[in-house]
């Protein structure tokens, strides 16, 4: 029994209120609460963190490079989706 | 046709300064370059925590028992960061710790010497966490960006490694005649294999210039060399310890400390496997795998056993 055969958990670490949770790293474990467990040894030996997410990477759909381009494409030429688009009388902030 | 176009790409994103991330495609020499690369830096850290355990029984005091425990710990980490680091090129991290096992992957040569005395761990903290941290800056900019993330989590981490060592050498050159005398000889024994841990001279580095122009390295082998001794001269002189090469002078000009010859041979050496203590490094990580297998087994055991209660 390799940990490797253990599957593969990303780890995502919230440092303070408010604050998005970050990816900070991925680790091998059997299940999610020993993931969870050496995540905090691993991952919050130092700074106090507030949370940590684990999720196993198979779990997780993400774009490819490919897709840079039209599937990101923001849009800019719907200008009125921004607020200088609109005018408002002098003086009024 | 295709492959020559994307690689120019490529290496204009380089040139532009940007990172690689693991979907990205890349030439499959970059590939396997980083993969021998992080996975030696790897083992490196799981091989260091040898040396060092050594002395957890016998450190000075509860304090310096702790601390040790701690770096220790820290080493176990890295390793942990740079194999998830490695995986991202698609490896199986347990395919690299087998080449490890196995002796057919590589480890820093440094941890091929023993640790005789106390004044050993405050030597090696100093010495060779200073020269890793001089390389772990470095990479710490490469391009390659799960090494890059790897290696800044592992350069703050490092910073205490090198202070906790620094202040163990302070401590002794301030004590006794006997404990200065102990930490000159580890400085003796220490100082050139610290000096090779930077890798071979530039004019015999097959890597080097594809690693640059790629930058996964950002610099050569000997610049980081001179950067470390010109970092470290000052502070062995700040403690009065002598450092053991009688060509060290400092050359006005180029502002750098020019230091003697390094015995290659010996370096070479170690790196076939035939450094003072590669055997007993070696039987010391089969051991621990294969004493470890029950708490493999313990941890699966009790894994499947809760998803049952669960079910």
């Amino acid at each position: 029994m390799s940990d490797s055969e253990w599957p593969l958990w990303e780890v995502f670490v919230q440092e303070k209120q408010g604050a998005p949770h970050e990816h900070a790293g991925s680790l091998h474990a059997p299940d999610s609460e020993m993931a969870l467990q050496n995540a905090r040894d691993v991952y919050a030996r130092r700074e106090r963190l507030l949370s940590i997410w684990v999720v196993e990477s198979r779990h997780i759909t993400a774009t490819t490079p490919s897709d840079d381009g039209p599937f990101f494409e923001p849009g800019n030429d719907k200008a009125y989706r921004h607020p200088q688009f609109y005018k408002v009388p002098r003086g009024i902030k | 046709m295709e492959d020559q176009a994307k690689l120019q790409i490529f290496q204009q994103r380089i040139d532009a300064g940007e990172k690689i991330e693991p979907k990205d495609w890349m030439p499959e020499r970059y590939r396997q370059q980083l993969v021998r690369m992080i996975s030696q830096h790897a083992h490196s850290e799981i091989v260091g925590m040898l040396p060092e355990g050594n002395w957890i029984t016998r450190a000075p005091s509860l304090k310096r028992k702790l601390t040790l425990l701690a770096k220790v710990q820290d080493e176990a980490g890295h390793g942990l960061y740079l194999y998830c680091a490695a995986e991202t090129l698609g490896v199986d991290r347990h395919e690299l710790f087998l080449q490890f096992l196995d002796g057919k992957a590589k480890y820093s040569s440094i941890f091929n010497y023993p640790t005789l005395t106390w004044a050993d761990i405050g030597v090696i903290g100093w010495l060779v966490d200073g020269a890793a941290i001089v390389n772990q800056t470095m990479l710490a900019k490469c391009s390659y960006g799960p090494y890059s993330r790897a290696n800044l989590r592992i350069c703050k981490e490092e910073n205490f490694h090198k202070r906790q060592g620094y202040e163990i050498v302070a401590t002794m050159a301030n004590g006794t005649p006997e404990q200065r005398n102990m930490l000159q000889d580890a400085v003796n024994r220490f100082w050139w294999p610290t000096l090779m841990m930077f890798g071979p001279p530039d004019t015999d580095s097959p890597n080097s210039a594809e690693l640059m122009r790629w930058k996964v390295k950002l610099f050569s082998n000997d610049e980081l060399r001179q950067r470390f001794v010109n970092l470290t001269v000052p502070q062995a002189r700040a403690v009065n310890l002598t450092l053991p090469d009688p060509d060290l002078k400092f050359n006005e000009e180029t502002e750098n400390w020019e230091f003697g010859e390094i015995n290659w041979d010996e370096f070479w050496s170690v790196v076939r496997g035939n450094g003072p203590y590669n055997r007993q490094r070696m039987r010391a990580r089969r051991n621990a795998y294969s004493d470890g297998e029950w708490v493999r087994k313990a941890a699966a055991a009790h894994a499947a056993k809760r998803k049952n209660n669960v079910a």
